[in-house]
């Protein structure tokens, strides 16, 4: 019987995926996941391995590649260039909030 | 069948070049697409966009469309008498149908599924959708409907859009812009493929009173000169009820004070903090007796608070 936890993942470090089952899930092929690793788009946790093992962002990360690819008809390295612009955006995005976060309201 | 004027929707003449085409879907892509765009409304448009060049791009579907001849979009049509038989097997099922899953079906040619039942394994179309929710429901877990339209596919093998609701449990853990996997909840597989999976974009509302950083929780306390000086114990509200916090005595404006463990729970690992960010306050109104208790403050006080405007101005001479 499934549990409850089986139902739902989070998609965080915790949540690890191989490469197999990356290919299952994103509808992607082992070439083009092995291209965006390659690229820098996405970082296996044992790059060093043969038996990659990915963390659970890389497959939203992998999504949006696959959406990227079909709807700007782009090149494996010109997806892996938009990949990593996004990842500033994100990241800029994340340090704005936590800046906005901690900065004092107006005391009506 | 409704009428979508394909041509409107990536504002072409109907005369328009393949290259006219494929630029005009290009422009509206980079602007509408919901990877790269922040338009709220970007994901609806360019879906439009995208069904109306997956039609337009190719020679054989661009013929077929435009012999559907022009109707106003959005009125129901039928097309010409032998439509079907020009274009596909003359098998199609046209008064429920979408006309983007009958420009699919053409695409699949003699291959539709229903037509050579279980020679493909398909898996499931895979769902991804933002859920958004309260703070509360973040902290505690809670249970959301999602209304979707999705295609689904008939006894006959045909495709058809309906509107199904999925009712989908989000675990505490919750945060701003994290992704949710529920592995089997999209579309159907057939033919032995995999259901697919629903993926849920977590968006937390914005609260009255707490401010979300990941998993960290920040709010403003507000506190009297006196309170800030003598240090105080304060009840503050949280995510799971009233608690007393210590101010320290001589509290600075801006300084932040961790409540551990009072924020959002993580999916795996310890539970986010709660910071209180003191803010001193006056008195908009004060009364004699507190104006001449300040006065006698100031004139008792050897504290400069512009000390280091001071030196600057020293220095600057």
């Amino acid at each position: 019987m499934e549990t409850e936890h089986a139902e739902t993942q989070w998609l965080t470090e915790k949540a690890e995926f191989s490469l197999t089952e990356l290919v299952e899930l994103s509808g992607s092929s082992v070439e083009e996941l092995r291209e965006l690793v390659e690229y820098g788009a996405i970082t296996p946790v044992n790059p060093e391995s043969s038996q990659w093992v990915f963390p659970g962002q890389c497959l939203p990360t992998i999504r949006v590649a696959c959406r990227l690819r079909v709807s700007f008809d782009l090149e494996p390295h010109g997806v892996a260039l938009v990949i990593s612009l996004l990842d500033r955006i994100h990241d800029l995005e994340a340090q704005m909030n936590s800046l906005r976060a901690q900065l004092p309201r107006r005391v009506r | 069948m409704k009428y979508k004027d394909y041509y409107a929707s990536l504002g072409v003449q109907r005369n328009a070049s393949s290259d006219e085409i494929k630029k005009a879907y290009r422009k509206l892509a980079h602007k509408y697409h919901p990877d790269v765009s922040k338009d709220p409304a970007g994901e609806e448009k360019f879906k439009e966009v995208a069904e109306a060049y997956e039609t337009l791009k190719s020679p054989e579907k661009r013929a077929a469309y435009d012999q559907l001849g022009t109707h106003p979009p959005g009125q129901d049509f039928q097309p010409p008498p032998d439509w079907g038989k020009q274009f596909g097997d003359g098998q199609f099922a046209f008064e429920e149908a979408d006309l983007a899953d009958l420009f699919a079906g053409l695409a699949a040619g003699r291959h539709r599924p229903g037509r050579q039942a279980g020679q493909f394994r398909m898996p499931g179309q895979d769902y991804e959708v933002t859920a958004n929710i309260s703070l509360e429901e973040a902290y505690r877990g809670t249970e959301v409907e999602l209304s979707l339209t999705v295609p689904e596919q008939d006894e006959q093998g045909f495709i058809r859009r309906v509107p199904r609701t999925l009712k989908v449990r989000i675990p505490k853990g919750a945060t701003n812009g994290q992704r949710l996997r529920l592995p089997g909840r999209g579309g159907k597989g057939f033919h032995g493929g995999r259901d697919g999976d629903l993926y849920l974009n977590i968006a937390v509302h914005p609260h009255p009173l707490f401010r979300v950083n990941g998993h960290d929780l920040y709010f403003d306390l507000p506190l009297a000169p006196w309170e800030a000086v003598l240090g105080a114990t304060v009840e503050i509200p949280t995510l799971s009820g009233p608690v007393h916090l210590k101010v320290p005595p001589n509290a600075r404006a801006g300084q932040q004070l961790r409540l551990a463990k009072r924020g959002l729970p993580r999916p795996h690992g310890a539970q986010g903090d709660l910071y209180a960010i003191v803010q001193i306050v006056v008195p908009a109104a004060t009364s004699e007796r507190e104006r001449e208790l300040f006065r006698e403050l100031a004139q008792g006080s050897t504290f400069n608070p512009r000390g280091r405007l001071e030196e600057e101005l020293k220095s600057g001479n």
